[in-house]
Formats: C-alpha cells, structure tokens, sequence
C-alpha cells in the first residue's frame, strides 16, 4: 500500500528489471525526462535516503535503490542532454594526499548522487594540485575531501588553500573520523559533517545559501 | 586456470573445551628474549600510540621523533610505577615511515631505546612488536608483489628487525580492492572470493617472506589481522551502514585468512585488531593479543569486555598522543591496560575455577546483545574452529565457517540467547541461501567471481589467477 507513483516505488524497492517498463510508461505520458527525474526518481531516493537516516534499511539496500535509478537515468540521458537539462549541483569528491581511506568518501559521493547532483569522485591519494586542475576543469559548485588519519589532516589544508587559490568560486566541505566542525572552521572550509546522510543536508543548505548570495 | 590450492596446515583444534580458551594461558606460550613468556599465565598490557595531528615528511621528522621519545618514555614510566610485568610495545607505522623505511627504522630506534633505559631504571621488561603498516594499495590497482612500495616494506621488516624489534606483525590487504565493495553491497560470496582466494595467496606470499626475515634475524613472526576486511564491518555494522549479522558472519570467515600467517611459521602472540583471534587460539594453540573496551579511542565495538576473555596480551589498538587532563594520553591508556590486566591476572591466581568465573562474566556480559560479540565467544569460536579444520581447502573452511555462523546466530537467536534486530533477521536466511548457491568447485567459483569483479580494480596475476 503505497501513494507513490509506480516508479517512484520501483526506484524505493530497487526493482531495477521493473525500471525500463515504467520510464517508457511516463515518457509514453507525455511526461518530460527532466520531470521524471525530479518528480519520479529524486522523490524515490528521498525515501531511500530518509529510511536509511532512521535506521530502518542498510547500505546494500540503499546501494540496490541507486542502481535501479541509474538505471532509469541511462534511458533518459539522450533525452536529458538533447534537452541540455543538467543536474543542478556539480561535486567534485576525493581523499586528501597520503590517505587511502575511501569507504567514508565513497557512501558520501553516493548519497551526492542520490540528491541528483553530478558528481566528479578523484579517487584516493589526491594531491592539493590535482583537486584544484579538477576544480578549475569542471567549475563544480562543491569540493568534499575526505581524511582518516591524523597525518593527513595538514594535506587537508593545503587543499583547501590550493582550490581558493584556484579562483573557482566554491563551496568546500569536509568529513572523516579524526575531523571536526571547528577544523573546518580552522582550514577555511565551509562546512563539516559527520556522516554520509548529514553530507546531503550539509551540502544542500550551503548550496542554496550560496545560490541566494 | 587452475588453481592450486594447498591444504590448510592445521587440522585438528590445539584447544577444545571453551573454558579452556582464557585469558593468559594458551598451549604453546613464546618466550621473548626479555623472558617475557606470553600465553604462559599472565595477561601482559600491549601498548599502542599514534602521532597528534601533523604530517610527516622530513622537514617535521625531528618533531615526529620526539613525539614517539616522549611517548615511550611515559608509558613504561607508568607501567613502572604500576608494577607491571612486562610490556609489549606495537610501533604501527604512518604510511611515510613505510614508505621511507629509514624514518620507520629511526623511530624503532627510539622505542628500543626507550625500552633499555626503563629496564635499567626499574627492571621493566619489555618486547618491541613491529608492524609497519601495508602501503602496497598506493598504487591502484595494488601492485601485490613487486615494486616500491612491497621492497620498502620488506626493507623496514628487515632492518627493523635486525634492530631489535622481535615481533613481526601487519595489517596486511591482499583482497581488500574487491572486499570494500563486497561488504557495502552485502555480498557475502564477494567476501569468499576477497578473503580466502585472494587474501589466502597474498597471505601466503607474504608469509613467506616474512618468514625469511624473521629465520635471519631469530625474531618471531607474530601474526596478521584482517583489519582491513573484518573490523571495516565492524566499523559499519556500528555505523549502521550494514548489518550486524552480516558483519558477524564476515569475521567467521576472516578467521581463515588470518590464520595462513600461522600456517607459514607465525606463532604469536597474534594482532591485537584480529577480533577473529578466539578462533585462531582455538586452531593453533598460540597465544593471541586483543583489544576491547580499551580501544574505544581507536574504534568503537560491541565487544569490550568479551574480546579479553581469551587474550594474552590486551590492547588498546592505538590512540594519539593528544593531552588529557590525566596525562598523555597513551600514559592514560597504560594504566587502563595495566589495570584490566591485574583483574585478570588476580582471577587466574586464585586457580581454575576464579579465572573462569571472570572469563564467563567478560562473555556473558557482551554475548548475548550482538552477533559480532557472540559470534567470538569462545564456545562458538571453537565451533568455527572445528568448521575450519574440517575442510580441505581454505575455499571451503571459508563457506563452512559462514555456514556455521549462520547456524550459531539462528539458533542462539531461537533460543533467546542472542538479540538480532527485527531488520537483520532476513540477513541470515540470505545468507544461508547465497552459501547454498556457490559452487562446490573452487575453479568454478574463482571463473564466476572474476566475471564479476572489476578489472580496474585489481591485478588476477598478482594472486596467480
Ligand atoms: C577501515 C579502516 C581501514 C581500511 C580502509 C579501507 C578503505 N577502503 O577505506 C584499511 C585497512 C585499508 C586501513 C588502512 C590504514 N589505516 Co585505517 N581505519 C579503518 C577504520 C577501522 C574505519 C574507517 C572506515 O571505513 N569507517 C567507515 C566509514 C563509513 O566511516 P568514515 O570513513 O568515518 O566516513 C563517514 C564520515 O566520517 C563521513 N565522511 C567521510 N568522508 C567524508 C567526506 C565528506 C566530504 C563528508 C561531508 C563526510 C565524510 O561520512 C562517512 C559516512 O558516514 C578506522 C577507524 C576509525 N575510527 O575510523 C581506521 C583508522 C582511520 N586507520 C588507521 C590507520 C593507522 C591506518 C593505517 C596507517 C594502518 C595500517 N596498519 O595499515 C593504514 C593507512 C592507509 C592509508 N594510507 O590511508 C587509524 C588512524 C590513526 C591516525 N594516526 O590517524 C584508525 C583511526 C584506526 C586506528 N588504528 O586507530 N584502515
């Protein structure tokens, strides 16, 4: 017993085979790729995302939900690009130079993609110099970096001075166990969270600030 | 392809009777040049430590070093005054000691020092356990077997123990590329395929080596953990980002991994993160370090009081040397150690029946509220143990571990023994069915999961498939 639309439903069970059928359905509707997106898919990984934050399903479920919108997603694209309908919020995302802990970084950069934001993952091991030619090539509206040791929370730093050098008007945040708000604070990063769920809301809130400034 | 998989060494358990898995006694104890004899009745503190916030690069080398001066000389300090006796000192190193095996090498220096002068002042024995971290990941796809990184460790092994350090251990990651991605998809064959395919032969490579370092220098090889694969679960079990019967059922099968460390010549005192350790005592009768309660300041886990049930060194995994109102805090993290030790040491003096009375009170007060804390108690840590020694390949100790895990959890479950979350209990039944899908051939399972796997993840060759 469920009010969501057929798709958005697919999208929530993560009944991927179910996907092709359905977004035929809406397109045969008349509906847009892009109102399909926003108003069947985002909904979908919104509850997903949202079960997620109160515990009810775990990661191997979410991970089965943003597979089937994937899924979705490879059907619309020609009519998404033809139509020149972007994501809203570009991300690059990445582990700061040194570190190789990449679970944390890795849950955050799915649950960017969830909220419909194109993101640009670095990988590992990423060098200050890397994240800033990165920033400089594909303007995203937001950097996350990530670090787990002690020992690479100074590359964190230098990071965040090589991307405001890089002149790209961004918004900076940043997560892993070792770091803290005030950090962030110290390193002139924007924002901090603590896990992947928050990293969605921290994100958005600062995207929509910026956006109004 | 074929592959050629040796049979596991250890075929019959060294230790039979739960109460007979406990604290301080294990059946083959190691002497350490210093006379400490480890497993042979007394629970001895392992000290652990990292470095604050700051990086490392030559420039701060000077300041590194006296970080780790100040820390050795405050933890044997205290252990001093609190009469301890012995200590086991783990230098884990940062990725750049690793790497420049040269600062590593200084550092072990330093801490060997460190240890000589405390038994000078006081008579405080101690043994250096060397752990250079495993920095082969750096490149991606892990280059497993040749270049930098693998010759800098082996050269940081190599010197370190020519210096000194006596006791050789690593956290090593043969089949983490593929179990990362097993694990947030809750794939248990994936998990197989990580831990006792590909972890199996790069254990078994590694070992080697280590071995041969270890013979030229008389030290002992002391034992791996496959932190990497079962505490990342536990990390995101208590996360909540995975279940806890799946995270459960992983450590069972980690068991088998780790334990190719000892079929190549280790004989402990094993890794204190291996939380799979119970089962690996139960195997091979050597004696085994943990961490619990005490280690909070490193990861937080279910099993704090459980995990010392059968240590023989006890652990506080690592902390920084950060300032707390009651000191450094890896002094603060001595005294917790020495403390706990002295409880469990006090219990075993008073005979059989006292020690046992604390190791049942240290199991049943974890055991029953998580599956990962029941899954290592030692009454089920034999059960897997028997699972492991009766296969004839470590592919199948693999799904014969898991299966006897699933089966412990659903019946202790029933019985109102163990408390499952209403969200985890179809875990187990899909488990139970991925484990009844896989195929009885290794062969034929090894074809299956590089169809599978992700090539711009990992090197076949470098595990000789
Ligand atoms: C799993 C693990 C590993 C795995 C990593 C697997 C992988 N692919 O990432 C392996 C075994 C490879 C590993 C290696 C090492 N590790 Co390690 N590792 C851990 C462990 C146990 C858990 C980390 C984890 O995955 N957590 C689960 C994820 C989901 O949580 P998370 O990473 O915190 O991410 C969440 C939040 O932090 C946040 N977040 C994370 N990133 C970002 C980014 C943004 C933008 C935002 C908004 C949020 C955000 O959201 C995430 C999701 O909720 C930690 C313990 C700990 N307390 O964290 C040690 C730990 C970090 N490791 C440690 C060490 C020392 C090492 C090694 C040096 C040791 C060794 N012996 O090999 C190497 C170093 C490798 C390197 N160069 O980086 C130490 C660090 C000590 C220190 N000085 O800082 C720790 C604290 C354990 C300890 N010994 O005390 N490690």
């Amino acid at each position: 017993m469920s009010d969501h639309h057929p798709l958005t439903e697919a999208i929530i069970r993560g009944r991927r085979k179910d996907v092709p059928t359905l977004v035929s359905q809406c397109l045969e509707a008349g509906e847009s790729a892009q109102s399909i997106v926003e108003h069947r898919l985002v909904p979908g990984m919104a509850v997903v995302g949202e079960r997620f934050k109160k515990n009810e399903i775990f990661v191997p479920e979410m991970l089965i939900a943003a597979r089937a919108m994937k899924e979705a997603l490879k059907i619309l694209e020609p009519d998404l690009v033809a139509a020149g309908v972007k994501p809203e919020f570009t991300a690059v995302i990445g582990t700061v130079e040194g570190d190789l802990h990449d679970i944390g970084k890795n849950l955050v950069a799915m649950m960017w993609k969830g909220a419909n934001m194109e993101v640009i993952d670095l990988g590992v091991n990423v060098s200050p110099a890397k994240f800033a030619a990165a920033v400089q090539e594909h303007r995203p509206n937001l950097v996350g970096l990530s670090a787990l040791l002690t020992t690479t929370m100074p590359a964190m730093r230098d990071t965040v001075q090589a991307i405001r050098d890089a002149g790209v008007p961004v918004k900076i945040v940043i997560g892993g166990a070792p770091v803290t708000h005030t950090f962030a604070e110290e390193i002139g990063a924007d924002g901090y969270a603590p896990d992947a769920a928050s990293a969605v809301d921290c994100a958005l809130a600062l995207l929509k600030q910026g956006a109004s400034s | 392809m074929t592959s050629t998989a040796p049979a596991l060494r250890f075929n019959r358990l060294a230790i039979e009777d739960p109460r007979a898995l406990i604290f301080g006694r294990a059946p083959h104890p190691l002497t350490t040049r210093d006379g400490l004899v480890i497993g042979g009745g007394t629970v001895y503190p392992e000290i652990n430590f990292t470095l604050p916030s700051m990086g490392v690069n030559a420039a701060t080398l000077p300041q590194v070093c006296d970080q780790y001066r100040q820390i050795i000389k405050g933890v044997l300090r205290r252990a001093a005054e609190l009469e301890a006796p012995g200590v086991v000192v783990e230098f884990e190193t940062l990725p750049p000691m690793t790497e420049h095996p040269a600062w590593g090498l200084e550092i072990v220096r330093i801490l060997l020092d460190g240890m000589v002068a405390e038994r000078d002042k006081s008579g405080l024995r101690s043994v250096l356990r060397l752990t250079p971290n495993d920095n082969r990941e750096f490149e991606r796809p892990p280059l497993m077997r040749r270049g930098r990184y693998w010759e800098a460790m082996l050269e940081l092994f190599d010197s370190g123990a020519a210096a000194g350090a006596e006791l050789l251990s690593i956290e090593s990651v043969g089949g983490k590329e593929l179990h990362d991605e097993a694990l947030v998809n809750g794939d248990l064959a994936g998990s197989l395929f990580a831990l006792c395919i590909l972890g199996v032969r790069d254990m078994r490579f590694l070992w080697t080596h280590l071995h041969d370092i270890a013979e030229k220098h008389g030290v002992n090889c002391a034992g791996d953990t496959a932190c990497g694969f079962g505490n990342t679960a536990m990390v995101l079990a208590e996360q909540r980002m995975i279940p806890r019967v799946f995270a459960a059922v992983v450590r069972a099968v980690t068991a088998v991994r780790s334990l190719v460390a000892y079929e190549c010549g280790a004989v402990g005192p094993g890794k204190d993160c291996g939380y799979e350790n119970p089962i690996l005592k139960a195997i091979t009768g050597f004696p085994m370090a943990m961490e619990g309660k005490t280690a909070a300041c490193a990861h937080l886990s279910p099993m704090g009081n459980l995990a010392a049930a059968c240590c023989d060194t006890w652990s506080n995994e690592s902390v920084q040397n950060i300032k707390l109102l009651g000191g450094m805090a890896p002094t603060c993290f001595m005294e917790q150690l020495v403390y706990d030790c002295r409880l469990m040491n006090r219990a075993a003096s008073e005979g059989p029946p006292a020690a046992e009375t604390l190791q049942r009170w240290l199991v049943e007060s974890d055991a029953s509220l998580d599956p990962q804390a029941y899954i290592i108690s030692p009454a089920a840590s034999i059960e897997l143990a028997r699972a492991i020694v009766g296969a004839d390949s470590h592919y199948h100790a693999g799904v014969a571990a898991a299966r006897r895990a699933i089966d412990l959890l659903s019946s202790a479950s029933a019985a109102g023994a163990l408390r499952i979350a209403d969200n985890e209990a179809g875990w187990l039944e899909q488990m139970a069915d991925t484990l009844d899908e896989l195929p009885q051939d290794e062969d034929t399972f090894i074809e299956e999961q590089l169809a599978l796997a992700d090539p711009e993840k990992f090197l076949p060759a470098e595990y000789e498939l």
